[in-house]
């Protein structure tokens, strides 16, 4: 029995991939671009951190762009400069992400304590001690005044996106264009829109359900496009079975196409929810801003945490600007919490239970 | 054996009526599909119906005229003919800050979007997508504190700068050393207010760019720039164009932000690192605390101006993104 050398199967060749001369040189431009960086903000009255990074940026792009120069000629030298370009645009995009981050967490974290939790504020005006009242009724109120506009907007929302891709009817097109019109539409306007149809004419006051109303209108944008594009998304071989079952078409987009997309659907309830929860202009002029547990979102000036942020960040004084921080905070954790949720959600497949 | 003749069925009705509850069905869907034609006709109404005894006795002073004084009268009451109202500083404003945050927003946006497009590795781009469609859900308020605390000090520095070395530009003059709550440092924080959306906007558009053209520049032996310069661009650009006017429609808009970082002054600005500006949003919120009723009547004439101001521009980029695609090699 001969033995059949075993050759070893040839690996597959990457010539496009960075051989590892490749990977020094970038190395190395990376390295000349922050040691250039440092001594021109050594030398010269430049400073900050904004400085490292303009200069680094800007070595680094020219020393790239000659490197390339002098390997390949001009057409790749103009490449990597784009590269450069592009590779700064997002690192500034990204840069006022974090330094907002950032700033909430340092700044705001002075004012966590248990009793934000527990307290509110009639008893504690805004310049008080740091330790003291708490901004349980602005959770109070803007959980409220969310659900609220949620209950509103959200059956709306969901029908217009069935309109756009089940009924389809003549209407379709100037529909698809109001809505995202209506996407464009200056919170502070829904706001006066409130202040002229309620306000003005019935309520006389402010209260919770007109801010409520307000968030509404804000919503129904984001909710109703998201949901087309999720209603898309479901096959119509599900919609012809439904159909072919016997089904009214209101069956089978109740019993086949809703549940499937149910997942896509509570996804864009919570992007709406995300996108109205921090709205601080027309909450300014349509519901008050008690510093009481308020219950009732008929009656009565109700305070939530875009009030609380705004109220405390007015007044001015070191402690009430902690205080607004760290509303901030909250606020900012909450809308995180439901991002995430939204990602989750939106993440699994269409058509899975 | 006789046979027994078969029953005859009788003649079924065959139609394409669609059943009761399909017609109720279509018919709740459909006025909740009209919801939204309902809801702009009656902001349009409400605000035109308030506004519109300020828009009658202003006239066209009210766009071109920079005075607003609610006048009384000996007897206590106001009174319509003394009182001025006109908008044209806060207009004039909200172009100033609007097309800063475009000039700034807008290549570091559309620069980002090709990064995450054609540039980055699947993690770097998931991280990101996810950090920038999440600064679009951050509330404006967050924006203008950050604005006021953080970035107005680097904003001042840059300001001076501009200031030192290109002050021959006229906008770039200062006739008072004050460059603090400048419409420049509002219009900085509007361009990172409209970079998410911008961003996943020009994303998604270039995303769609067709793939045997991009493979086509590459088996010609195009670099990646090349590649973009011949296919992604030319396909992509109304699209961008479209995003853009978006951006411009939402930063005309914003009410907090621009309030709280801006030192809002009823005069025609046009130096923009001068502290002294307003939009038409912030002009509103300000006068509405202490506004009396006929006040706030001409309050919601200039609500009724942006309202149609932002329609207009949101309707042609809308118009200019769905004719995305038609162009291009």
């Amino acid at each position: 029995m001969s033995t059949v050398e075993k050759v070893a199967a040839p690996k597959p060749r990457k010539p496009w991939a960075a051989t590892p001369i490749d990977r020094s040189k970038t190395a190395g431009i990376i390295l000349a671009a922050a040691l250039v960086s440092f001594a021109v903000v050594a030398i010269t009255p430049m400073k900050g951190k904004l400085a490292y990074a303009a200069i680094f940026f800007t070595a680094y792009i020219i020393i790239d762009f000659v490197v390339s120069y002098q390997k390949a000629g001009r057409p790749a030298a103009v490449d990597s400069l784009f590269r450069g370009l592009v590779t700064t645009a997002i690192a500034i995009a990204v840069t006022p992400i974090v330094s907002i981050l950032v700033t909430v967490w340092s700044r705001g974290h002075k004012g966590l304590h248990w009793t934000l939790f527990t307290k509110d504020m009639h008893s504690n005006s805004f310049t008080d001690p740091v330790g003291q009242g708490g901004l349980l009724h602005a959770i109070i109120g803007t959980f409220l005044l969310v659900i609220v506009a949620m209950v509103i907007s959200v059956p709306i929302g969901i029908l217009t996106a069935l309109y756009l891709t089940e009924i389809r009817g003549r209407f379709t097109r100037p529909i698809e264009f109001l809505v995202q019109a209506m996407s464009g539409v200056p919170s502070i306007v829904a706001g006066l829109f409130i202040y002229a149809a309620i306000l003005i004419p019935f309520t006389k006051t402010v209260n919770g359900i007109q801010g409520s109303l307000a968030l509404a209108i804000l919503m129904i944008p984001t909710v109703a496009r998201t949901s087309q594009e999720v209603l898309k998304l479901i096959p119509s071989d599900l919609r012809e079975a439904g159909v072919a079952l016997g089904g009214t078409q209101f069956r089978s987009v109740a019993l086949v196409v809703v549940p499937a997309a149910r997942s896509g659907l509570i996804t864009a309830m919570i992007l709406g929810v995300a996108r109205v929860a921090g709205e601080t202009a027309p909450i300014l002029l349509l519901t008050g801003g008690s510093g009481t547990k308020n219950y009732n979102v008929f009656s009565g000036s109700l305070g939530s945490l875009p009030n609380y942020v705004w109220q405390a960040f007015s007044a001015g004084t070191p402690e009430s600007i902690t205080r607004a921080w760290a509303g901030i905070l909250v606020l900012l954790i909450i809308v995180v919490i439901l991002f995430t949720a939204a990602r989750v959600l939106g993440n699994r497949k269409v058509g899975k239970k | 054996m006789t046979q027994m003749p078969a029953a005859v069925p009788e003649k079924r009705e065959i139609t394409t009526k669609p059943r009761l509850t399909d017609r109720i069905f279509r018919g709740v869907v459909t006025s909740g599909g009209l919801s939204s034609l309902v809801i702009l006709g009656l902001i349009l109404i409400f605000l035109l119906f308030n506004g519109y005894n300020t828009l009658k006795t202003q006239g066209l002073h009210f766009l071109t005229s920079s005075n607003w004084q609610a006048v009384v009268n000996d007897a206590g009451t106001f009174d319509p003919k003394a009182s001025h109202f006109g908008i044209a500083a806060m207009l004039i404003g909200t172009m100033v800050v609007a097309l800063i945050a475009v000039v700034v927003g807008v290549p570091i946006s559309v620069g980002a979007a090709i990064y995450l497009t054609f540039y980055a590795p699947d993690f770097i781009k998931k991280v990101m997508v996810s950090a920038i469609d999440l600064m679009a859900a951050f509330p404006s308020v967050l924006f203008g504190l950050w604005g006021f605390f953080v970035l107005e000090s680097s904003g001042e520095y840059w300001a001076k700068l501009l200031n030192k070395y290109f002050s021959w530009i006229p906008i770039f003059k200062l006739p008072a050393p004050y460059v603090t709550r400048s419409p420049f440092i509002a219009g900085l924080v509007l361009a990172v207010m409209i970079i998410p959306i911008v961003t996943s906007i020009s994303r998604e558009i270039f995303s769609q760019t067709p793939l045997d053209r991009m493979q086509a520049a590459y088996a010609l032996g195009g670099t990646r720039f090349a590649m973009l310069r011949a296919v992604a661009f030319p396909y992509a650009r109304s699209g961008i164009v479209g995003g853009v006017m978006l951006g411009l429609g939402r930063a005309m808009g914003e009410t907090v932000a621009v309030y709280t970082v801006l030192n809002i002054v009823y005069q025609v600005n046009w130096h923009i690192l001068f502290s002294a500006g307003g939009n038409v949003a912030s002009m509103i919120l300000l006068k509405f605390g202490e506004a009396s009723p006929d006040e706030i009547k001409a309050l919601m004439a200039a609500g009724l101006v942006l309202f149609i101001l932002t329609l207009i521009v949101n309707s042609l980029a809308n118009v200019i993104v769905s004719r995305t695609g038609k162009s291009g090699r």
